[in-house]
């Protein structure tokens, strides 16, 4: 897959594993895993990234006698994700169109023989 | 490797880097391991299922914008005394001068070698440009001179520009994607030299 498209999905993902419920690092990778192809090392960045456009906010949990952190959504996290959903419409409606006329070509190229 | 090991490492790669993001990226990775070793795997296998500290230090310089790599570095570590501060004001013509000469050095073999990508797609247009004229000239020869012979030659001319075009675009476009990934990995190369100064002193 294209690797600025792969990372922009990235982003949703982590968003949506935390949207329901604040989640924590190994969790959002093992929720998100079986879906997109992502690292230990390829999500510290992408929370940063988030925390910093203020699309989650991150606070520390205690845990078994250690801190943990949790993110949680914001409202801007919200919204990117409802953008995604909309801009995802467009992109399925010229999917629909780019498959059409294949499928088009398909049935002239029958017809024809 | 354990995890006090695997911790110390990416410490001492990350050095350089801003305290806060070192402790920061420090305490992300040791709960990720802590969390695999929760889940039944042992701290060995939790360790290199994270991945390498050389991997991943470079990950976090190539996400981490060159200007807070410079700025940590002119921070001072102690507060610069007077006599610091007159030292390097009177000694400014001779260290500014050697400063902007090397960065001078660094930025016009930047700058030739792109020039270089440059001149090669000049002379992809003019190869394009000439079988053109050439096609344009045939056609014009045959038609106000009815001259067979010159205007097959020149068709002939026109292709074989067409074809060495046709090469020299992939040659071109070799070189733009070339200079591309120079300039990725030379980037990388400024902000480590920035960590391995640190870690030297």
């Amino acid at each position: 897959m294209d690797i600025q498209l792969k990372r922009g999905l990235l982003d949703i993902c982590v968003l949506a594993a935390i949207k329901s419920e604040d989640s924590y690092g190994y969790q959002i990778i093992k929720d998100i895993k079986p879906f997109v192809e992502i690292s230990e090392s390829t999500l510290y960045p992408i929370l940063r990234r988030l925390e910093s456009a203020n699309q989650l906010t991150a606070r520390s949990v205690e845990h078994n006698g250690r801190l943990r952190k949790y993110y949680h959504i914001t409202q801007a996290g919200l919204k990117r994700i409802e953008d995604f959903k909309l801009e995802w419409q467009e992109i399925i409606s010229i999917y629909n169109f780019v498959t059409r006329e294949a499928q088009d070509e398909q049935v002239t190229i029958f017809n024809r023989a | 490797m354990n995890k006090s090991q695997f911790l110390t490492e990416l410490k001492e790669i990350l050095c350089g880097l801003p305290d806060n993001d070192i402790q920061s990226s420090l305490d992300y990775y040791s709960e990720i391991i802590d969390d695999h070793i929760e889940d039944g795997f042992t701290e060995e296998d939790s360790v290199s299922q994270v991945g390498n500290p050389q991997e991943i230090a470079k990950q976090i310089l190539a996400d981490t914008p060159i200007l807070k790599l410079v700025k940590q570095r002119i921070k001072p570590k102690h507060k610069i005394s007077t006599l610091e501060i007159m030292f390097l004001i009177l000694g400014s013509p001779i260290w500014l001068s050697l400063l902007i000469a090397a960065i001078a050095v660094v930025v016009s073999v930047y700058v030739s070698l792109w020039a270089a990508v440059v001149s090669l797609w000049a002379c992809e247009a003019a190869f394009c440009g000439s079988a053109l004229g050439g096609a344009i000239a045939s056609v014009c020869l045959f038609a106000s001179e009815g001259d067979i012979f010159a205007a097959s030659i020149m068709v002939a001319a026109a292709l074989v520009l067409i074809g060495i075009s046709i090469l020299f675009f992939f040659v071109c476009r070799a070189s733009t994607k070339g200079m591309v990934l120079l300039t990725k990995k030379l980037t990388l190369r400024i902000k480590s030299c920035f960590l391995r100064k640190e870690r030297a002193q």
